[in-house]
C-alpha cells in the first residue's frame, strides 16, 4: 500500500476513533462503567464537551505549523477531520447547553444569548464553525476557489472567541483558559511570522 | 452503592464511615427520633476526635425543611471550598490529610470575653441542633443540606459583645502548607466573611460542626463553619480560627476580589442577576440529567425570617 491508501484505510479511520474517545468516556461515565459524572453532571458534560471543542480548534491550528516544521505534506490530510471534530464538540456542547441545561426553553435561551455576553460569543464561533463545516467537502472546496480559503480563515476569529467565552464565564480562576490563550497566541504569531513570507505556501 | 473514595479516614473508622453512608437515612429518621429526649442533655455539644465521627445529641428544629435531602455523595463531592483548589471535586481530593485537631478559635474585638479558645471548649456551653437547610451557591445549584450545629446567637451572646459591635468579622485558617489552593492568590488569604450583629443573631445563622449526624468532613469545612442559608454559599466561611467583634463593615474575600460581581450582603435575590449570569432560576443538584431548574426564591425561602433585617435597604444596590 502506498502512504495516501495507507492513511485513508487505516490512519484516518484509527484516528477518527480516537477523536470520538471523549465522547464514549462521557457515555460510559454516565452509565457508571469507567467512573461517574458530578454531582452536576449537566455542567460536567457541559464542560467537557467545550473543553474539547477548544482542544480540537487548537489541534487543527497545531496542523499547518507541524507540516511546515516536520516537511511531512501528508499530515495536512488529517486537517479536515480534526476541524470537523472541533465543529461536533463545541456543536455538542451546545445542544447539551440548549437541551439539558436551558431544556429548550426558548425564551430563557434568548435571553442567556442576547444578555450574557460570553454566550453571545459562544454562539458566534459556532456559527462559524458551522459555516466551515458545511463548506468542508472536497467538491464544494473546489468549486468555491479562493473564497474557500477566505472563508476558513475564521478558525482564527473563532479560537479567539473560543478563549474568550472561556474566560468570561470563570468565576475567579483564569489559569486553564490562560493556558489555551497562550498557546494559541503562539500558533496566531507563528502564522503571523512564517506565512508573511510571499514565498511561502499558505496552506 | 457507588464505588468511590470520599474522604480519608483512619482505618479503625472506615466499617462505621461505610455503613454511615449506606445507612444514612436510618440514622436520620434514628436522630429525629431520639432527638425529643435528648433536648434536655446536660453534656452540651461534643465533637469527636476522628474525622467524620459520629455526633450524639443532636436536637431537631422548627428552622428545618421537609425538602429531601441531598445524598451524602453529593454533599461532599461536589464543593467549593478554594482553599483545597478550584474544581468541585478538589476538596474532597485535596483535604484528605488535613489536620483538625487541636483547633482553637481566636475571639477578639469589642466583647467582654476574648480570648483563644479550644474548639472543644468553644462549643461544650451549647447543644447541638440539626438544620436542615436550602443551601444557594452564587453559580446557580442548590442543595439540601442536614446539617449539625450551635445557633450562631448563642455564641455570640456568650461573649457578651459591647454596644460598639456592630458587625462580626470571621477568619479561615491559613495554612499553605496543608492547604494547597493557597498557594495561588485566587483570593486574599486568609477567607474572610463578615455579617452585622442583627444577622449573626438571627435564629437562622448557625456554626455547623457536622452533617447527618456526623463531624463535618474536611471538604466541608471542618471543624467549624458558618451556615446562613438566606444568603449565596460564599458567605459560609470555612474552617473557623478567628471571630472578631467590629464596629465597621468588614472587607468579604470575595468583594475584595471582584466588587462588582460579589457583595458584603449576597443575599440570595432572584431579581438581581450576577453580571454575568442570571439568579432567576437554579439547579438542584440530585435532580438528574433531565429535570428543570427550580425558581429561585427571595432571600432562598427564608424572608419570613430575615426579611426584616433589610428594610429600607436598596437590595440591587447592597447585594
Amino acid at each position: 500500500m502506498n502512504t495516501i491508501k495507507k492513511i485513508r484505510f487505516f490512519w484516518k479511520p484509527l484516528v477518527f476513533f480516537i477523536c470520538l474517545i471523549p465522547t464514549i468516556l462521557i457515555l460510559t461515565d454516565a452509565l457508571e462503567i469507567t467512573g461517574h459524572l458530578s454531582a452536576n453532571p449537566i455542567e460536567d458534560i457541559q464542560d467537557r464537551l467545550g473543553n474539547w471543542g477548544l482542544r480540537f480548534i487548537v489541534l487543527v491550528l497545531t496542523i499547518s505549523p507541524l507540516k511546515i516544521i516536520t516537511g511531512k505534506n501528508w499530515i495536512i490530510l488529517f486537517r479536515r477531520m480534526i476541524g470537523l471534530f472541533a465543529f461536533y464538540y463545541v456543536f455538542m456542547h451546545f445542544l447539551t447547553w440548549a437541551i439539558l441545561e436551558q431544556n429548550l426553553n426558548v425564551s430563557a435561551v434568548i435571553e442567556d444569548i442576547i444578555e450574557r455576553k460570553f454566550i453571545t460569543l459562544g454562539l458566534i464561533s459556532l456559527m462559524l464553525l458551522f459555516i466551515m463545516a458545511v463548506t468542508s467537502p472536497n467538491s464544494i472546496r473546489r468549486k468555491m476557489g479562493v473564497k474557500w480559503h477566505q472563508i476558513h480563515k475564521s478558525i482564527y476569529v473563532v479560537s479567539v472567541l473560543g478563549i474568550w467565552h472561556y474566560w468570561w464565564q470563570v468565576k475567579l480562576d483564569a489559569r486553564e483558559p490562560l493556558i489555551y490563550a497562550i498557546i494559541i497566541s503562539i500558533l496566531l504569531l507563528y502564522r503571523l511570522l512564517k506565512f508573511k513570507k510571499p514565498t511561502s505556501s499558505v496552506r | 452503592m457507588r464505588k468511590r473514595n470520599y474522604c480519608k479516614i483512619n482505618s479503625s473508622e472506615i466499617t462505621s464511615y461505610n455503613n454511615y453512608i449506606n445507612r444514612r437515612k436510618f440514622i436520620k429518621s434514628a436522630t429525629l427520633a431520639g432527638s425529643a429526649m435528648m433536648v434536655a442533655s446536660v453534656n452540651g455539644a461534643n465533637i469527636p476526635e476522628t474525622p467524620q465521627g459520629k455526633l450524639s445529641d443532636i436536637s431537631s428544629s422548627i428552622y428545618s425543611t421537609d425538602e429531601k435531602t441531598n445524598s451524602i455523595v453529593d454533599v461532599t463531592t461536589y464543593n467549593n471550598f478554594y482553599e483545597f483548589g478550584t474544581n468541585k471535586d478538589d476538596p474532597y481530593k485535596n483535604s484528605k490529610n488535613f489536620k483538625t485537631r487541636p483547633w482553637s478559635i481566636e475571639v477578639s474585638g469589642h466583647a467582654e470575653k476574648t480570648g483563644v479558645f479550644n474548639l472543644e471548649d468553644f462549643i461544650k456551653p451549647h447543644l447541638l441542633e440539626e438544620r436542615i437547610y436550602r443551601m444557594r451557591c452564587v453559580e446557580a445549584w442548590s442543595m439540601v443540606i442536614p446539617w449539625v450545629g450551635i445557633p450562631l446567637a448563642k455564641i455570640v451572646k456568650q461573649f457578651k459583645p459591647l454596644s460598639k459591635a456592630k458587625y462580626v468579622r470571621f477568619e479561615t485558617i491559613h495554612d499553605k502548607e496543608n492547604m494547597i489552593g493557597q498557594r495561588y492568590r485566587i483570593l486574599k488569604w486568609p477567607y474572610r466573611e463578615g455579617l452585622t450583629i442583627a444577622e449573626a443573631t438571627n435564629p437562622l445563622s448557625i456554626l455547623a460542626v457536622g452533617i447527618y449526624g456526623y463531624a463535618l468532613p474536611n471538604q466541608n469545612g471542618a471543624p467549624l463553619r458558618l451556615i446562613v442559608p438566606w444568603k449565596y454559599g460564599f458567605k459560609g466561611i470555612k474552617s473557623i480560627v478567628k471571630m472578631s467583634f467590629v464596629e465597621r463593615q468588614p472587607r468579604t474575600s470575595w468583594e475584595m476580589a471582584a466588587p462588582d460581581e460579589y457583595g458584603f450582603y449576597a443575599n440570595v435575590n432572584p431579581k438581581v442577576p450576577h453580571p454575568r449570569w442570571s439568579q432567576a432560576r437554579e439547579r438542584r443538584i440530585g435532580s438528574g440529567l433531565f429535570a428543570e431548574k427550580i425558581p429561585t426564591s427571595m432571600f432562598n425561602g427564608y424572608g419570613e425570617h430575615v426579611a426584616h433585617l433589610y428594610k429600607g435597604l436598596n437590595l440591587r444596590r447592597h447585594f
